[in-house]
């Protein structure tokens, strides 16, 4: 596996200003924007990111609520967010593998808002724990642990 | 001793179809990311055909992580939950014509599902096979593959475990 030919891919920016890039990053990405994904807050390795419940998005028609790939969506993306907005400089990252412990159905209806924190970066990865709620922010409905590849900005050469 | 004659094979595949269509419809978001289902006999292949909305990184292009994870979730679920039915189909227990999304069995819960990114997902169609490892009254372990030109190039997999759903749901 190469860095430059990553997986589950985020695009990236380099330059100033990691809260900017991190907005741009969720508003480039066309599978986030069909999910009708929000970004809530960013900076220093974590990231708040929500998505409203949606019909078509149900995958128990029994009970309306929302397919477990639609929180797996939320949670990469929010992994991905995390992993961009950490104090290290990077220019983007891909999803190595990412682990979704389902552990409640989400209500039906309630706008589901997951939080990530990249809690540590090597050379070449990084990694991630995130938790996602519904409007009871007292019990989780899933958890997910996840390994990112780090692509860092090419070097300038130096004047 | 006499034998019952076999089955016209128009009527079998109809019941086979008929089951697996009913499924397919109940999951609205099947319908979203643009899954359908190949069927060989009892094998099941997931086809994700390619729509710009799954794009997770649009420089490359590559398909979104989260559009793969859902994938592979969508095939793995099905996979299971059409053994199940099949079960009950081709034993009579449940008549083929009498299925609906509301006299459908409950569907499996997933506990949890771990994705291995291999490689970057391309912007042309995913197909997907799952396999049932164990299956138990309570509990599931499946694996599912997924690939896009070469089947030996495998671009994403992942394993889950479910819940089944209780027989008397």
């Amino acid at each position: 596996m190469t860095e430059t030919e990553g997986m589950g891919q985020h695009p990236g920016a380099e330059g100033d200003g990691k809260v900017r890039i991190a907005r741009q990053f969720i508003a480039a990405i066309p599978f986030s924007g069909a999910l009708d994904m929000r970004l809530e807050n960013i900076g220093d390795g974590i990231a708040v990111i929500s998505m409203p419940w949606n019909a078509a998005l149900v995958g128990d028609p029994k009970t309306g609520v929302i397919h477990g790939g639609a929180v797996s969506a939320l949670m990469d993306t929010c992994g991905g967010a995390a992993v961009m907005c950490h104090p290290e400089a990077l220019a983007g990252t891909a999803t190595i593998d990412l682990r979704i412990d389902y552990m409640r159905a989400a209500t039906p209806g309630q706008r589901i808002t997951a939080r990530a924190h990249c809690y540590h970066v090597t050379r070449s990865v990084a990694f991630v724990r995130a938790e996602a709620w519904d409007e009871d922010r007292a019990r989780p409905v899933a958890a997910a642990t996840g390994a990112f590849t780090v692509e860092r900005p090419a070097e300038r050469p130096k004047p | 001793m006499s034998r019952r004659p076999p089955e016209p094979v128009e009527l079998i595949k109809q019941r086979r179809d008929r089951a697996l269509a009913v499924l397919v419809e109940a999951v609205p978001y099947i319908g979203f990311l643009g899954v359908s289902f190949d069927r060989r006999g009892d094998e099941l292949t997931g086809v994700l055909s390619y729509d710009p909305k799954l794009i997770g990184n649009p420089l490359l292009p590559a398909l979104h992580g989260g559009a793969i994870a859902s994938f592979l979730e969508v095939t793995a679920i099905m996979e299971l939950s059409f053994t199940l039915l099949w079960d009950d189909v081709e034993t009579g227990r449940i008549l083929a014509d009498s299925l609906s999304p509301a006299t459908l069995p409950r569907l499996p819960k997933t506990i949890d599902f771990t994705v291995d990114y291999l490689r970057s997902g391309l912007p042309r169609d995913a197909y997907a096979r799952a396999r049932v490892n164990r299956q138990g009254r309570r509990y599931a372990s499946v694996h599912v593959e997924a690939w896009q030109d070469n089947r030996q190039r495998l671009f994403a997999q992942a394993t889950g475990h479910f819940l089944m759903p209780s027989r008397d749901d």
